[in-house]
């Protein structure tokens, strides 16, 4: 799949950035960012360390909102709707734009609670065997079904780290998200784990936009249709993932990718 | 000499002790760099004040302890033999002819043998001193002589001091261990003598409190004709009763201020809230009781007059809504400090999937910290149970059987400080009842205190 | 692009099934998280609503008491009633120990002099018909006025034959009168003053020779119970000094040595273990328990005497020690080990690492820890009351072993005052007098804490 093939006309965008900049206080983190992302797509952020790929990430579900100290300029939008509109209701942007993190946080409850979670509060299930069905099919698209269905109301924080993550994600399914945002999911996993997870990745494009940030660049060219490269705040290159690898455009990407620094 | 003075003569010993051991370890040296030497000089110094005073020190502590029976068992001696026949008498006999001895002056003239026994006591009191002098003028020289010669280049003067400074600090550190052990005894002791005046089936399960007085002075015999009912149920209920009504106005209170402080406040409002909220914990609760009685009590009974019910102004509630105000800053600093250790990635894991803060606060936050504030809790409800001030002033002192908030109660507390500032004869089961309350008082709260610190303990290590 | 973009308020978007169900639920859940959020407000104005309102109130009550009323009259210090032999001199070939023998008699020949006779004459100067009403003439000034004309007497004898005008403490009742803290409109039978002395001092008032002024009785005389007006607190404060003195000598070195110990040298195991539950209990038992253990050992089995400060300070340092110890070891555990390390690769041995690298760093800290559980031992009352610290004295204690009480103990004796209307606003004053010295010892735990806190 080229980078032609992929932004012609025929594929809808999903979401749209155009001069995104973030301060933390007087630091400025990113310095305008303009991206699209296309609909049922992977597309993977990569970068050194502080390049500001989380940063921006965040900024796509307002997840930055929670940490005082930060501001947001410029224009994001979801299908064509400004998600920095005052009157655009935060709640629901989440319901429609989930988040997986870096650490798989499941809630100190049950696995059963940490799926019915979200359709609880968003009111997505009003009787108790449209809740299971819900629990069920989450837990099933997760490729955990199997591995926990006998003990669905037991601790979700007894699971191991790669099912604690996949938990996670279900729980993020379970509320219908039209794009999900992953920060790292496997930072934490060992690597059969992680193979795991981007196996489900893999299944999961052909329901969701996803958009995965990762330091592991086998694990971009794995998993994504697209690869965007930042550094020190910049959006350096993006374009399909096989171009960025193979034939990149920049200087500044193909030290990175050939391991001059990182 | 007296104590003091000898304890001010060892100190200026030690210091000229000290220079002693510097300066040999010094020209030990050679003058030079002290390097060749084991310990540094001031580690000699200290070495040779250290056994130069020491030993005297103990000895002291040791004549201070014995000498006393000493003397008086060489003093009765002299006493016509059959004057002595009891303990009791003999005591008071001494107490009289040291009072001589030490120009005190006695109630009444002093009888010839007395004089006598007196001057003997006065003479023999002299000796003692000057043997005491003595003796530990000679220990500290010799403790000076002796590791004086010592020093060596060699010689580990360092490790020797280090030791000293250890047992110091070990024993301070067992004062604390020793304060507990103190507070049984003295308590078992105390209950048991209480207990043979009265069964502790009668107190532990009696529901009637009213202890009647007891005569100073009245023999054994016949305190048990005038004993009165010692129930502890009445002072425990009305201690429930207040704890309670405290903990319906401070656990609500203080946990949506910490909540608030916590979640939503930002940064400025929250350093300058706090501190005042904390004020509250600050204040005395003899304060607090102050306020209760001249102003909460008369407002209370006020606005219950005015819409037709009777509320006693020294109540149940009065205390308890007083006593809730006093908790407020314990329960919020507290559950504050355990909210914050609540990891983002939990409040992060909600907001992400769309929740609202409260949503996350109610279902995530408070759930996962839920071990953590229960246990602060109880650690609320133990310093209820044993807070004293305010129910002193504020309850009403009236020890009934009675769940009614607006009547006048009694509690524990209460009725310790009143039996034993009454004038009730220390050895009567009217005073020894405040050992047996307090004994109660503190098995509960001992109770309280180590299932929430385990609690909190637990809590911790779940997020570290 | 900006141009392009839709807002949301602008268009209706279509959503998808999910998304409606999510919309319907907003408003109900907007609705809860504004409630769940003022919920936390009003809690929060609710708490320090109760600061303020608790602090008005003492105030309110307090600050008249600092004032007090008192009458200047002309005193003429008649030598037919002050009838005293000369003021004895230290003579040649005199031992120190005669001379205070025959000063304290003649001190002795001053008490006995009748003071109020001096008071009478000048009375009737101000009120023209005293003559007629002799006995209420006592009720004006304040019994215990007369031992400070005897000061006066002692201090400078010359001042006998001369006439001073000097401002004298009236009687409490009269304070309470013309303060306005009882009701005017009572029935004569119900007024503690008779109505020829409301109409005196009314007038008196009026003329300016009875006058509002500030009290120093409060802070300068110790209790007293037969003259109300010129009960002070300076034996209860020297009673909580020398109390405070005993916590800050024996806690402080034994708790910082106590916390050195469990927190730098102690093996861990279980019996090091056991001490620190131990320790974390003795912070939370109940301080009546303290003073029950006070009460039975320092009293029953040590025989110390009942009321004195000493036994006070020793029950209050037990309750302290554990406060100063869980401070100081939670300031020696914030001090990295990378300092210990640093001195012990230098050939420092343990105890020189701990004494002389980590310890000056844990000062500020200990300070902070220390002089909060100072201020809480300063505002305990309970276990006081059980050492027989609730007894009335009459004078300022001279040492730690003379008879005393606390000022947290005089607050609660004057509170229990038959005289209400007198001693409800004394005691307010009393209040104010601890808190201002209870928060001046916070704000400087606070003060610390902020000027030296490290973060590492």
């Amino acid at each position: 799949m080229s980078e032609v093939t992929m932004l012609n006309n025929a594929e809808k965008i999903k979401m749209t950035a155009r001069d995104v900049k973030v301060f933390y206080g007087d630091n400025q983190a990113i310095h305008g960012i303009d991206m699209d992302i296309v609909e049922n797509e992977v597309i993977a952020f990569i970068g050194p360390s502080g390049c500001g790929k989380s940063t921006f990430l965040r900024c796509l579900n307002r997840m930055n909102d929670t940490i005082d100290i930060c501001r947001v300029s410029g224009e994001i939008a979801l299908d064509g709707y400004n998600i920095y509109d005052p009157a655009l209701d935060v709640v629901q942007l989440r319901a429609q734009v989930g988040m997986v993190f870096q650490k798989p946080n499941p809630f100190p409850k049950s696995i059963y609670d940490n799926i019915a979670y979200g359709p609880k509060l968003h009111g997505l299930a009003s009787k108790k065997s449209d809740l299971d069905d819900i629990v069920e099919s989450s837990l099933r698209r997760a490729g955990l079904w199997e591995e926990v269905k006998d003990r669905l109301h037991q601790p979700g924080t007894g699971l191991s780290g790669g099912q604690q993550q996949r938990l996670c994600i279900a729980r993020t399914i379970a509320v219908s998200p039209e794009v999900i945002l992953m920060d790292e999911p496997c930072s934490a996993l060992d690597p059969i784990a992680t193979s795991i997870i981007e196996e489900l990745i893999d299944e999961l494009k052909q329901n969701f936009t996803i958009v995965i940030v990762t330091h592991n660049m086998q694990q971009a060219a794995r998993v994504s249709d697209r690869t965007a490269f930042f550094h020190l705040g910049n959006l350096i290159e993006i374009g399909g993932t096989n171009d960025v690898f193979t034939n990149p455009k920049q200087k500044k990407t193909e030290d990175y990718i050939t391991g001059r620094y990182g | 000499m007296n104590n003091l003075s000898l304890i001010f003569v060892l100190l200026i010993f030690m210091a000229i002790a000290y220079q002693f051991g510097m300066t040999r370890s010094r020209r030990m040296a050679g003058g030079q760099n002290s390097a060749s030497m084991h310990s540094r000089p001031h580690h000699y110094g200290m070495m040779v004040g250290l056994w130069a005073v020491l030993p005297p020190f103990l000895l002291l502590l040791l004549w201070n302890w014995l000498a006393p029976g000493v003397l008086q068992t060489l003093t009765l001696a002299t006493v016509p033999a059959e004057l002595l026949t009891d303990s009791e008498q003999a005591a008071v006999l001494m107490r009289r002819i040291s009072n001589l001895a030490n120009n005190f002056g006695v109630v009444a003239e002093a009888a010839d043998w007395e004089v006598a026994a007196a001057s003997y006591l006065s003479a023999l009191q002299q000796k003692s001193a000057l043997m005491l002098t003595a003796l530990m003028f000679i220990l500290a020289s010799l403790g000076l002589l002796l590791s004086f010669k010592k020093i060596q280049p060699s010689l580990r003067a360092r490790h020797q001091v280090e030791k000293a400074l250890m047992a110091v600090l070990l024993l301070c550190s067992t004062v604390a261990i020793l304060t507990t052990v103190g507070i049984v005894l003295s308590m078992v002791g105390e209950t048991l003598k209480f207990f043979s005046f009265i069964s502790p089936a009668d107190f532990f399960f009696g529901t009637t409190w009213n202890p009647r007085f007891s005569t100073v002075g009245l023999a054994e015999g016949s305190l048990t004709g005038s004993q009165g009912s010692f129930g502890l149920l009445p002072l425990l209920a009305g201690t429930l009763l207040v704890a309670l009504i405290a903990m319906l106005v401070a656990i609500p209170l203080g946990l949506m201020v910490a909540i608030y402080l916590a979640e939503y406040a930002p940064q400025r409002v929250r350093n300058t809230v706090k501190p005042i909220i904390e004020v509250l914990a600050g204040i005395p609760t003899i304060v607090y009781g102050f306020f209760a009685l001249v102003t909460v009590g008369p407002f209370f009974a006020e606005f219950g007059q005015s819409i037709g019910m009777t509320i006693r102004a020294t109540s149940a509630l009065t205390a308890g809504v007083v006593m809730g105000i006093m908790i407020i800053p314990f329960i919020s600093s507290l559950s504050d400090d355990i909210l914050t250790q609540v990891p983002k990635s939990l409040r992060d894991g909600s907001l992400g999937l769309g929740a609202t803060k409260s949503e996350t606060i109610r279902q995530v936050v408070l759930p996962a910290a839920l071990p953590g504030i229960v246990g602060a809790v109880l650690l609320a409800v133990s310093r209820a149970i044993g807070e004293t001030m305010i129910v002193v002033l504020a309850a009403g002192n009236s020890p009934s059987l009675t769940a009614n908030p607006f009547e006048a109660v009694s509690t524990v507390t209460v009725t310790i400080v009143n039996q034993l500032t009454g004038d009730n004869d220390f050895a009567s089961p009217q005073s020894l009842v405040a050992f047996a309350l307090g004994l109660t008082l503190f098995a509960i709260t001992l109770l309280l205190n180590i299932v929430a610190l385990v609690i909190v303990r637990k809590y911790r290590e779940q997020y570290e | 692009m900006t141009t392009e973009l839709n807002t949301v308020t602008s268009a209706n978007k279509a959503y998808s099934k999910v998304q409606q169900q999510v919309v319907r639920s907003l408003k109900k859940r907007h609705r809860q998280e504004k409630l769940f959020r003022t919920a936390g407000l009003l809690a929060v104005s609710a708490s320090i609503l109760l600061v303020i309102l608790l602090f008005v109130n003492i105030f309110a009550k307090g600050l008249p008491a600092f004032w007090q009323h008192s009458i200047t009259l002309d005193i003429y210090f008649d030598p037919a009633i002050v009838k005293i032999s000369e003021q004895p001199q230290p003579q040649a070939g005199e031992t120190e120990n005669e001379f205070r023998q025959r000063d304290l008699a003649w001190r002795s020949e001053v008490g006995l002099v009748n003071f109020n006779r001096l008071i009478f004459p000048a009375l009737q100067q101000v009120i023209p018909d005293a003559q007629q009403h002799r006995r209420e003439l006592q009720r004006i000034v304040t019994s215990g006025e007369r031992f400070a004309l005897r000061d006066l007497v002692i201090a400078d004898p010359s001042i006998i034959g001369q006439t001073k005008t000097l401002h004298l403490l009236t009687d409490a009742n009269i304070d309470v009168w013309l303060k306005g803290n009882i009701d005017r409109s009572l029935p004569d039978e119900q007024q503690q003053l008779s109505a020829k002395v409301r109409e005196w001092v009314d007038a008196l008032k009026q003329q300016g020779v009875i006058s509002n002024r500030f009290s120093f009785a409060l802070f300068m005389n110790p209790d007293s119970r037969s003259s109300l007006a010129s009960a002070g607190l300076a034996g209860a404060f020297m009673g909580s000094l020398y109390m405070m003195l005993v916590v800050i000598v024996l806690a402080i070195p034994m708790g910082v040595a106590a916390a050195i110990y469990l927190e730098e040298f102690a093996p861990k195991n279980r019996l090091t273990d056991l001490v620190e539950v131990n320790i974390n209990n003795l912070a939370a038992v109940p301080s009546i328990v303290f003073g029950l253990l006070g009460a039975s050992i320092f009293i029953g089995w040590f025989n110390l005497p009942m009321s004195a400060p000493v036994v006070g300070g020793l029950v209050l340092t037990l309750m302290t020690l554990p406060t100063v110890i869980i401070a100081t070891r939670s300031t020696l555990k914030a001090i990295p080990p990378s300092i210990r390390q640093a001195a012990l690769g230098l050939g420092a041995s343990k105890t020189q690492a701990v004494f002389h690298h980590v310890l000056p760093l844990a000062i500020p800290g200990i300070l902070t820890g220390s002089i909060i559980g100072v201020a809480q031992a300063l505002g305990e009352t309970a276990p006081l009351l059980l050492i027989g610290m609730k007894s009335f004295v009459a004078s300022v204690p001279g040492s730690a072993m003379d008879q005393a009480t606390a000022l947290p103990v005089q607050i609660y004796l004057w509170q229990g005052n038959e005289l209400r209307n007198f001693f409800e606003a004394r005691t307010s004053a009393a209040i104010i007098v601890l808190l201002v010295m209870m928060l001046s010892l916070n704000s400087l735990a606070i003060w610390l804490r902020k000027r030296y806190e490290v973060r590492w």
